[in-house]
């Protein structure tokens, strides 16, 4: 970043791109078509886009399985219950299949796509546009990266000729060193894919590090970016401990060495243990960087500074700390001594209470500000109703006695449901919606996208609320089939995951028809003001800035942040709700902002604009 | 048998009202917060929306005391909750000294009870009301966990290690048990009933050696079918399961491992008592080796049931 320093936006950059146009007809997506200039790109904006669809290839995937699971139990097998009478064919599928697919859905989901999700697809790209840089800080490592997750991703696919992997994705020991050989598979997909999370984890600590454009202190950095910088460190710490865990396992069930398995003279709660040791950190590298989206969108559609700025961006490096000493809350039942039991349920609360609070932070950001109903938003609220009640019925879960009762039922799958769908998948789509016009440079339909936002929370809800009954009742997880008093309950989740699947459906309708469709979008949409929509044209420059933006206030200071209103014909016709914006009449600052010298501007933009 | 309410199953032991009462707390304080924060979104939504497109509200100052009070008051919340729980954890696993103990095994897929009289039963098992029970449980091959809702209580049940569950029932009545570690492929079917009796009922029970009821061998060994399990493997109407069906296998001829037989009653004896002597060809040597405590009359039963499948 040893860049020339020049808040003139005309002035050539160190690399001389003065000779392409700069209001983003020529840009990251155009400059290079051919199809090697994607596979070997070494551009983060690039990167974050090939895992954009290979991520959602494999939701998509994960997620038919998921609908495959919910047909299956829309009835019980029971043809008589009392008699002890059962069709081994089940509603589609018989028991064996069943677990397969439940693992398969488990496994991909949570290591293939939660994992990376959103730090692979919007960290990459938003990252360094967030920082004012150019790039990451390796970006070679970072298409490595890619090429990791791919590579596990091939051995997944793999796994699928060797058997049918039914271990859940948890991999308890000793029935994985005994079920068939497609484990083996699985875990070296997880190991290797594991080197791509540490590969950007350590490209994301470093680049914040060093990479921040001038004035961009610590305290003006967008939370998104410090809860990128909590779960890289999270990702460096803790996926080694995974990798180990699983080479652990292979050399079991290649070589027969007792480690885990009692019958040669392992541990099996050894496996828990370290199994836990990272899967629990891995629901911190899961949810945090949602946290960072839902902090973005409700400070740009609030216009408010974000409430408890140090508050929210110092709990998520400490929830990615002590997130580390807590795994043995998920082994309250397993065995392990009560002592350990009761010191874990301390700390899973100790915890469990900066997140409480940044609900609070986010909810009171709206206190007093200017708020605009727009998807991206629609989607931060939807969080934020969803998440309160994941997080709520973690307190549930972490208390000792309570537990005992509700582990390893639909309690817990509710649950886990509510904050990894309900929060980190939610938080993505609310990501994607804002940042699209970003990737793009296209607008989606805001109608449409409002619809199907719609059919997602009441699929969401319908399909796992029912789940949280069905649990405390008492219907363990990973069953095939049920005890006919719980029908009435699966029935209606199963038709809240038909309702669910339409809306996810419409969702990536929204996106493909504005990819094709969609009008173009202006360098600003949503007045926002980090440097991404203040600096950068929509699609950014190959090379993000054409001059390095120098910083001088934080992220959300919408009082100081003159750039974000400077615009040639805003105040008239800007009426946010009802704007027409319908001229396609995108402005693209010509310098007219240049007069605002206290926030030294490269690219002054773009009024409020209505995208549909 | 209690009503069962909307997020409770029945409640039949003494621990159970006690883990309720933490969780309607806890649901309760959980309603508050829930749509307290829902009535907070809504109404900034309503009262702060967007005018113009230029709004350029001015920054609020945060307040000390507003962000000390968020912190404070869930913390103490969370504190008598965590409490709370680990009292009753501490008797959930600190089971009176007195306990009548019955050995638990579980094994692919089923459950075997062993009584301190000598008799086992599987799948299904008895106890006594208003007496507390102790389990000490282990697994013959991968974990398995053992949970019965009406009473509250889970434990994990593993290989090579004894594991501890006590409980003593409140309510005459019949309740749901379920495995709940997952452990392949009938993970579901490892389901079974806890029959709660009084002492009298009880004692007739441990007189008949588990088995109460009488009929004919038959009738005894459609039950046992059921009791111990072979109905999760093996079908009664030609069906494929794990194992081969009983239908029409009397009097057919078996190829398996030590060559061709013709299926009689010691075939079918020894089939039950040493499974892996001979394993039928085409099947997966998945038939457990622990019907050996079945007593003479039980396996009489069993014979009579199969040769009756035509
Ligand atoms: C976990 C599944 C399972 C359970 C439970 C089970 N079996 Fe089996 N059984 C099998 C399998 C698999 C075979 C075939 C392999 C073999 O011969 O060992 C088999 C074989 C048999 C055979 C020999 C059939 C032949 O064609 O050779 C008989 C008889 C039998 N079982 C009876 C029983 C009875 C009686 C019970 C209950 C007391 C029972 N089984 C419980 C799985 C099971
Ligand atoms: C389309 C909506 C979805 C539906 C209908 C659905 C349904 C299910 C079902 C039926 C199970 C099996 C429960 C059991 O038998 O124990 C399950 C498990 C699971 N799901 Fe989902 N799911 C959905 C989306 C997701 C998403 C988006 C994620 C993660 C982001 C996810 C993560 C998991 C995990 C981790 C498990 C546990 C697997 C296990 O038991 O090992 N699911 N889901
Ligand atoms: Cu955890
Ligand atoms: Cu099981």
């Amino acid at each position: 970043m040893a860049q020339t320093l020049t808040a003139d936006p005309h002035a050539p950059t160190a690399h001389g791109h003065a000779a392409h146009p700069t209001d983003g007809s020529y840009n990251y997506l155009n400059y290079d078509k051919t199809f090697m200039s994607w596979a070997k790109t070494v551009d983060h904006k690039r990167i974050g886009l090939m895992y954009m669809v290979t991520l959602a290839l494999v939701f998509l995937v994960a997620g038919l399985f998921a609908i495959a699971l919910r047909t299956e139990l829309i009835a019980t097998n029971w043809t008589n219950y009392a008699a002890g009478e059962q069709d081994a064919a089940g509603t589609i599928m018989n028991a064996n299949t069943y677990n397969w697919v439940f693992t398969m859905h488990g496994a991909m989901m949570t290591f293939l796509f939660l994992v990376p999700s959103v730090p692979a697809i919007l960290g990459n790209f938003v990252l360094p546009l967030h920082l004012g840089a150019k790039d990451v800080a390796f970006p070679r490592l970072n298409l490595a990266s890619y090429y990791f997750y791919i590579a596990g991703a091939v051995l997944v696919i793999a796994s699928l000729f060797v058997g049918q992997l039914d271990t859940g994705w948890t991999f308890y020991m000793p029935y994985s060193a005994r079920t068939n050989g497609s484990v083996t598979f699985l875990t070296m997909a997880i190991f290797i894919a594991g080197f791509s999370s540490i590969f950007t984890g350590l490209n994301f600590i470093v680049t914040i590090h060093k990479m921040r454009a001038p004035g961009l202190t610590w305290n003006r950095l967008p939370l998104f970016v410090w809860a990128m910088y909590a779960v890289s460190l999270v990702q460096v710490l803790a996926t080694p401990v995974l990798g180990i865990t699983m080479l652990l396992l292979f050399t079991e069930r290649i070589f027969g060495v007792g480690i885990f398995d009692p019958a040669l003279g392992g541990d099996p709660i050894l496996f828990q243990h370290m199994f836990w040791f990272y899967s629990h950190p891995a629901v911190y590298i899961m949810i945090l960087p949602a946290f960072g989206i839902i902090s973005e969108l409700m400070g740009t559609f609030s216009r408010q500074r974000l409430y408890g700025y140090r508050a929210v961006a110092l709990s998520s490096v400490a929830i990615a700390l002590l997130g580390f000493l807590v795994w043995g809350h998920h082994m309250f039942v397993s065995g392990q001594s009560a002592i350990s039991s009761i010191i874990f349920s301390l700390i899973t609360y100790l915890i469990g209470i900066p997140s409480g609070i940044k609900v609070f932070n986010w909810v009171t950001t709206m206190y007093k500000g200017s708020i605009w109903l727009q998807t991206p938003m629609i989607y931060a609220l939807m969080f934020i109703f969803l998440f309160t009640i994941g997080g709520l019925t973690g307190v549930m879960v972490g208390v000792l006695a309570v537990d005992v009762a509700l582990h390893d039922t639909y309690y817990v799958v509710a649950h886990f449901h509510y904050v990894m769908m309900g929060g980190t998948v939610i938080a993505l789509i609310g990501g994607m919606y804002y940042w699209f016009p970003k990737m793009f440079g296209k607008m989606y339909s805001e109608r449409w996208a409002k619809i199907f936002s719609l059919f997602v929370f009441v699929g969401f809800n319908t399909t796992f609320f029912t789940q949280f009954l069905l649990g405390a009742k008492g219907m363990p997880r990973r069953y095939w089939d049920y005890i006919p008093m719980y029908e009435h309950l699966h029935q209606i989740s199963t038709i809240g995951s038909y309702i669910l699947a339409v809306g996810l459906f419409g969702v990536l309708g929204t996106w493909i028809w504005g990819l094709m469709k969609g009008r173009k979008a202006p360098q600003n949409p949503w007045g926002a003001a980090t440097l991404e929509w203040t600096h950068a044209t929509s699609p950014p420059d190959p090379h993000n800035f054409t001059a390095t933006p120098v910083v001088t206030r934080g992220p959300y200071d919408y009082y100081l942040a003159d750039e974000v209103f400077l615009t040639r014909n805003a105040p008239s016709s800007g009426d946010g709700a009802a704007g027409d914006g319908s001229d396609g009449d995108v402005p693209q600052g010509d310098g007219s902002g240049d007069g605002a010298a206290a926030t030294v501007v490269a690219r002054p933009i773009v009024r409020d604009f209505k995208p549909h | 048998m209690g009503e069962t309410s909307l997020w409770h199953p029945p409640s039949a032991s003494t621990i159970a009202p006690d883990v309720d009462a933490i969780f309607n707390f806890v649901n309760y304080v959980s309603y508050v917060f829930f749509l307290g924060v829902l009535a907070a979104m809504v109404y900034f939504v309503v009262k702060y929306r967007r005018r113009s497109a230029t709004d350029r509200p001015a920054p609020v100052v945060e307040s000390k005391w507003l962000e000390i009070s968020w912190i404070i008051v869930p913390t103490i919340l969370v504190l008598v909750v965590f409490t709370w729980g680990f009292k009753v954890f501490v008797r959930m696993n600190v089971a009176p000294p007195d306990a009548y103990e019955i050995r638990v095994r579980g094994y692919q897929w089923n459950w075997q009870f062993t009584y301190p009289e000598g008799f086992t039963t599987s799948k299904n098992f008895t106890v006594p009301v208003n007496r507390p029970v102790r389990l000490l449980m282990d697994s013959q091959d991968v974990l398995h966990s053992f949970y019965i809702p009406a009473f509250r209580i889970k434990q994990d049940v593993l290989p090579n290690r004894y594991s501890a569950v006590w409980f003593e029932a409140t309510q005459v009545g019949t309740y749901d048990l379920f495995c709940t570690e997952y452990c392949g492929t009938t993970h579901s079917g490892m389901i079974g009933k806890i029959t709660v009796v009084d002492q009298d009922t009880y004692n007739a029970f441990v007189e008949a050696g588990g088995d109460v009821g009488g009929g004919t061998p038959e009738q005894k060994g459609q039950r046992l079918y059921q009791q111990q399990g072979c109905a999760g493997c093996h079908s009664l109407d030609g069906s494929r399961l794990v194992g081969p069906s009983f239908k029409g296998l009397f009097g057919s001829t078996q190829a398996s491992s030590t060559g061709s037989h013709e299926v009689d009653e010691n075939y079918i004896r020894e089939s039950i008592l040493s499974p892996g002597a001979s394993i039928a060809n085409g099947y997966p040597p998945a038939m457990p080796n622990n019907y050996s405590t079945l007593t003479a009359d039980q396996l009489d039963g069993l014979i009579a049931f199969i040769k009756a499948q035509k």
